[in-house]
């Protein structure tokens, strides 16, 4: 039990990748990569958890002493999300040019380059 | 490559994934457990600056440059997905009328979420160093706030409510705002990004020095940057037409053009 979490990270990263690689529409490419990066959230909040740790919003109750969990981890997490939008957002303006220029969003059939 | 090589290609690539991280976590320390090291110095560091918040601390005082990264990062999609969804050639903006019908029930309901989501964001940003919350958080509730106008069937409306030249400035305020704050610690502190203002007494509204100033900032940029994001999107879904007369060109119409131009 003691690497489950770690190993559900694992599997929602598994799921993603082989969603991006049987992909048939750009769109849902974009979605799978964001469901491959949801996998790092769920590994790095694992990493920080410790069991009987509380929120790391310290005041009367939680002082410097009381066992909290790791807020290094979720401030990355916070930035991993950031990212995440910018990329997803990039992509999918992506998609659209891309439906406007080629009339196709299988990415099948995009092989040729063009420039 | 054929579909067949590539899933051959996958599987093989997925085994060898599986395998690197099953050796890699059965090398971390087992979940759950007590040893978090970084934890320990994060929440020493967040007390020697009285800030209620262990994640802002770290985001906004901490590790304030990496912050300052990722909020360019975002400037940075921002600008590229405007340059991407501009109308090009041969497109054009129509006007969009409120049109359809709308349940009652739904424009009730967006009566009512309007102004308490717009309090709420403010709430969550300036509250951002002695509550769970933050710049970010609240940035994107801000920004959700006014795109319930859409939800309420008022697409007009929220053009209207949504001056896009005031987002495009903000976006870039809050990002200057950031920097300037950053070498403000250079300049009155220690280094970069300091945290240079008297930090007050711990959970107090007035605390933590500088970081409920960045958390402003960044609430700034991040709700301009969600607003002028979904504007180009809504723009291309329901503003934006091809010319009627260019819909059967050949797909390479476009570089012949380009060429002669």
């Amino acid at each position: 039990m003691s690497y489950y979490a770690y190993g559900v990270a694992a599997a929602v990263m598994a799921l993603g990748l082989i969603g991006m690689a049987t992909s048939r529409n750009l769109v849902h490419t974009v979605v799978c990569l964001s469901v491959a990066q949801s996998a790092t959230y769920i590994l790095l909040i694992a990493v920080g958890f410790q069991y009987g740790g509380v929120a790391p919003i310290f005041g009367n109750q939680v002082t410097q002493q009381t066992p909290v969990v790791d807020p290094v981890v979720q401030a990355l997490t916070l930035t991993d999300i950031v990212v995440s939008a910018a990329v997803t957002s990039m992509l999918l303006a992506l998609v659209i040019q891309m439906a406007k220029r080629r009339k196709a969003v299988d990415p099948d059939s995009l092989s040729g380059l063009e420039g | 490559m054929s579909r067949r090589a590539r899933l051959t290609l996958l599987w093989i690539g997925l085994a060898a994934f599986g395998v690197a991280m099953a050796i890699a976590f059965t090398g971390l320390p087992g979940f759950g457990g007590t040893f978090h090291p970084y934890r320990d110095l994060a929440v020493v560091a967040t007390f020697a600056h009285a800030t209620a918040n262990g994640v802002s601390s770290i985001n906004f005082d901490q590790r304030g440059f990496d912050t300052f990264g990722e909020e360019t990062i975002l400037f940075c999609a921002v600008v590229g997905v405007a340059t991407l969804l501009r109308p090009v050639h041969r497109e054009r903006r129509r006007e969009v009328r409120s049109g359809g019908r709308v349940l009652e029930s739904t424009s009730l309901l967006v009566y009512i979420l309007f102004p308490l989501t717009l309090v709420l964001a403010a709430d969550v940003v300036t509250h951002g160093a002695i509550t769970p919350g933050g710049g970010f958080q609240g940035g994107v509730v801000l920004s959700t706030g006014i795109h319930l106008l859409y939800v309420g069937g008022r697409y007009t409306l929220l053009r209207r409510l949504r001056p896009l030249a005031w987002f495009e400035q903000g976006e870039a305020l809050g990002v200057v705002l950031f920097g300037a704050l950053g070498l403000a610690g250079a300049a009155l502190g220690s280094a970069l990004f300091a945290n240079f203002v008297p930090q007050g007494q711990l959970s107090d509204f007035i605390s933590a020095g500088t970081v409920p100033l960045f958390n402003i900032a960044v609430g700034m940029t991040v709700c301009s940057s969600v607003v002028i994001l979904l504007a180009g999107f809504l723009d291309q879904a329901l503003a934006i037409r091809s010319d009627p007369g260019t819909q059967g060109d050949p797909p390479d119409a476009d570089s012949k053009e380009e060429a002669a131009a």
